[in-house]
Formats: C-alpha cells, structure tokens, sequence
C-alpha cells in the first residue's frame, strides 16, 4: 500500500466515524438527538470546543504543562532506572534481595499514590512527576536489567579478549545493550509519563490537559470532555511520532525486525 | 621443513618439549565442567600442546570434542582443572592478553561500525582516536573493505563480518592468533577465500597461530603441524602429524597436488582409526 492511498485511507476511518457520530446525535435515526447528545455530545459542539481552546490560547497554557511534566517524570524516571538496573543487573546479591520488594512495588496500583504524592508534593507539577516517574522508571529499570544481564556472551567474551577493563566494557558494550532495549521500551515509557501526568492532573491540580477534562466533567460538560480527550489523543500521536523520529535516530545499528520493514 | 616423508604420528598427545621459547605450552591439562551445579563434565583429559612462535597449529576433532575448551584454556577463557597453561614461558594467570581470539559466532559488537570495531581494540589501550581510525582504515582496506567502514555488522555478508574479525584480532598485533572453526558457518567458497586472505596476512607477519576446525582439508591445507582430538567427552590428543607442505600455498590449488593427498589419506587413514580406538576405548553410553 503507497502512503498517499494509506493516508486518504486513515482520514475516510475518521470521517465515517464522524459522520456517523453527526447523523446519530442530530437526527432521530437512533432515537430522540437531545439525550443522545447529551451523553455523547456533537461533533460540531466539539469542534467548536476546541476551536474556542485553540483560538482563545488557552489550550496551549494546559498542554505545556502537561508537556512539561511528562518531560520530566520521563527524564527522571529514565535516569533513575538506568542507574538502579545497572546497580542491580552487576550486583546480583543486591537484586536477589530487593527482588520481593521491586516486583511489590511495581504491582501496586498508581492510583493509589495519588493522593500521598499530592500531600507530599502539593497541587503543583511535581506531584503528577512523581506519579509519572513510579510508571517510567518500572519500564526502563525492568529493560535496563535485562539489556544488561542478556549482553551476548560471544560479543562480551571478545571484548574482554581486545584487552578491555571493567569501566570500558561497561562503556563499550553493557551499556549499548541495556540503552537498546531502554529505546526499544521508549514508545512505552513515554506513553506511561503522559499517563502519570493525566492522571495526576485529573486527581488534583489546577493546569494541564487532565484538569481540563476534570472541569468539564464536574459540569456535565460532555462536549468539553470529549474536546479534551481529542487533544489528548492528538498530542500523544504528535509525541509518539517524534519518538519513532529519535529511535531511527538512534538504533540505526540494528537490523530491521520482519515486522517494521515497510 | 624437512623432507616430505610419511607422515608419523609422532610420540601421540605430545609436540616437543615446553621450554620457554614456546608460544603456548600446555601440559598434561584436564578441563572440567560443572553441569547442572554437581555433575563434573571432563571436557579435555591431559592434554599435552606446544604451539612455536610463527608456527600454525590446526587441532582437527569430530564436532563436540574439547578442542574449543583446550582453545579457551590457551585464550584464558576456562582454567583447567589440572595442568598448567605457559605462555612465552611464563604461567598464564587471567586472561591471554597476548593473544587475539577469533570466535566462531559473530563478536562484532553490533552498535559499532566496521571501523569502529577494527578500531576500538587500539582505542581501549590508549591510541588516540583519529590515529586508531587511520590505522583501522588501513587494516579494513587490507581484508578487502576498504569501502565498507561506515556500515554496521547487520549491513554485512557473513564473509564481510568475518573480515572485520580478522582485521580487528589482527590490528592489535598479537603474538598469538587463537582461531574457533572461525570459517566454520561461511560457505564453501567464501572459506577458501578467507582461507587464502589469512595465510596471506599471517606469512607477512609470523605468529603463532592456534587453529581449531573440523574440516581436515581446512587445517592440512592452512597449517604447519595438525593436531588430531578424539572423541570427547575426556577427550584427548590421539595424534599430532607435520605437514611438510611448501609455502606460499593457494588453498583452492594445493588440494589437488599429489601430496597433499597422500598427507591427507594417511592423516585420515591414522584418525580413523584412532577415533575408533577412542570410541572403543570409553565405557559404554558415553559414546556420543
């Protein structure tokens, strides 16, 4: 399939579904339009929604922050999981014992924290990071330890022969291994920071694209629920788009998978 | 090399004596492995090996015998559970640091170029970098990539791969070459060449070349002396035969002289043999 075909293909999916979303809450094909779109609000409703957020520049207030957030709670949490894999994947007496503690940690509902981190942070961004990072870090520290503990035998064997030490094979190759499946994990990681972000916003904040959709929510604003949830959807395929630009970027060294060859 | 005269296998399991001119002197190694955290594999038993410096040993066994593991006890790879492993006379403790280890799987660190991986054995021992790349540049044009430098190792042929290998084993300059079936998963053709590509390289520059393979025609056609291993498990080294071949030799060439013929029947006749006595030899259901 050509990418233009692909492409009018993809944008037909959303007018059908806009399309059809129009005629049933406007019209009585499926009932009375006035409790159908009350619950389900209209597309142009919509529409005129987020013209309202884009025109007015409100909208762009939210999505920094959000942007910001995520930014952070990533960054963070990224760091923290590198440097604790790699701790845990070269000292495998500190991850035996830690073991029950981690799998416990991760399997903890984040929700949950919500709440605490908003006591501990306040009502500002750094509660929504934090939130963010307990989702980020769990991703990239699973995969670091992993990438670290899997580095091919043959590759390790030979780079030790070449004449390397301690500090140039974890520069050299465990390194390089580990950071590949962190890449290969960054779609995930980058969509759980978006995630911690959201959540956090809609639980308590006065900013962002979470707090939006909590507004408009807490006033029955079904149009404005829906506004939010397109931009959302948008800024996420915006992010993971340029996600796929930085992983080409970076993982040129490896060979196509059979599924990603076009 | 003396006369061409029958091949003997002479005093079998030995090669000389170990003085301290010799670039590798094992003797009398056993190597064992733990399975499963009890049960003691003997992979090699009392092994006796000298390799010269400038000389190229080829060590010929059936598939799954303990030649690699006498190839990592000389690499430093494994320890053997008795003997001793002497390298230029002295006792080797850790690593071989004096030698260049070729693997028979791919090593080539995949998120390094070609030149990149030629280079980084220099780069590691303190060579600054764009120096290391010159040289590299140097060694990658030698195995005939000249052109290739900026592709990564999944971008290359398994030929092309293996030259990269070659060049960076080579570009350290060791003084010994340790080589595991590395043409082992090349085609007929590309083996050859590569063949030829490294008695090329090894004549300008001697050193002591450790071979280990399984194709008989391979080692007689490569090396200087050839080594015979039994069957393992407990294998050991049932008969050792000069190759009184003339040199510089074309691999695709030699095969067809007379003499190599007759080297290779007797060696075969002998190996034969031996490998039956070696199966014979073990108790019942240890034979592989």
């Amino acid at each position: 399939m050509n990418r233009a075909l692909l492409i009018a293909i993809q944008c037909s999916v959303a007018v059908i579904i806009i399309l059809v979303w129009h005629v049933v809450s406007t019209t009585h094909v499926l009932g009375d339009p006035s409790t159908i779109s009350f619950f389900f609000s209209t597309p142009a409703a919509v529409g005129s929604q987020i013209w309202d957020w884009v025109s007015g520049g409100t909208i762009w207030y939210h999505l920094w922050i959000t942007l910001w957030e995520s930014a952070l709670a990533f960054v963070i949490g990224a760091l923290g999981g590198i440097l604790i894999g790699f701790w845990f994947a070269l000292r495998p007496r500190l991850a035996l014992v830690f073991d029950p503690y981690i799998k416990g940690a991760n399997a903890l509902p984040r929700v949950v924290l919500a709440p605490i981190f908003t006591l501990w942070f306040g009502l500002g961004i750094w509660s929504k990071v934090a939130l963010g990072f307990t989702l980020v870090f769990f991703i990239v520290f699973f995969n670091v330890y992993q990438g670290v503990r899997e580095v091919d035998r043959t590759v390790l064997s030979n780079a030790r022969m070449l004449g390397m030490n301690d500090r140039q094979l974890l520069r050299h190759v465990y390194l390089p291994s580990a950071l590949s499946w962190v890449f290969s994990s960054l779609h995930t990681s980058i969509g759980f920071a978006v995630v911690g972000a959201v959540v956090g916003e809609y639980l308590g904040s006065a900013a962002g694209l979470g707090y939006l959709i909590q507004q408009a929510e807490g006033m029955f604003d079904v149009a404005g629920v829906f506004a939010g949830m397109f931009v959302l959807a948008a800024f996420v395929i915006l992010i993971d788009w340029g996600v796929t630009l930085v992983e080409r970027r970076l993982l040129v060294w490896r060979p196509p998978s059979p599924g990603e060859r076009q | 090399m003396e006369s061409r005269e029958e091949p003997e296998p002479s005093r079998i399991g030995t090669s000389g004596t170990a003085d301290s001119s010799s670039a590798i002197a094992i003797s009398d190694a056993s190597i064992e492995f733990t399975v499963a955290g009890k049960r003691i594999f003997k992979a090699v038993e009392k092994a006796d090996l000298t390799v010269e410096a400038g000389e190229f040993v080829a060590i010929v066994g059936p598939t799954g015998c303990g030649k690699s593991t006498l190839l990592n006890a000389a690499a430093g790879l494994v320890r053997p559970a008795r003997g001793t492993v002497h390298i230029f006379g002295k006792p080797l403790s850790g690593l071989n640091m004096q030698s260049g280890y070729l693997f028979q799987q791919d090593a080539l660190m995949p998120w390094k170029t070609a030149l990149e991986n030629v280079a980084i054995g220099l780069e590691i021992a303190g060579t600054p970098r764009s120096a290391a790349r010159d040289e590299a540049r140097g060694w990658l044009a030698r195995v005939g990539l000249a052109a290739f430098g900026e592709r990564y190792p999944h971008m290359l042929s398994g030929g092309q791969r293996k030259r990269v290998a070659l060049a960076q084993v080579l570009i350290r300059d060791p003084s010994i070459i340790l080589m595991d079936e590395p043409f082992g998963p090349l085609d007929a053709q590309t083996r050859q060449i590569m063949g030829d590509l490294l008695l090329k390289l090894w004549s300008q520059n001697r050193k002591a070349v450790l071979f280990v393979t399984h194709d008989l025609e391979e080692a007689i056609s490569l090396s200087d002396r050839v080594v015979i291993m039994s069957a393992g498990p407990a294998a050991r080294i049932i008969g050792n035969f000069p190759i009184p071949l003339m040199r510089p030799r074309d691999i695709g060439e030699i095969k067809l002289e007379a003499d190599f013929q007759r080297i290779h029947r007797d060696i075969w006749h002998m190996l034969k043999s031996e490998v039956m006595k070696a199966y014979s030899d073990m108790p019942a259901g240890e034979t592989a």
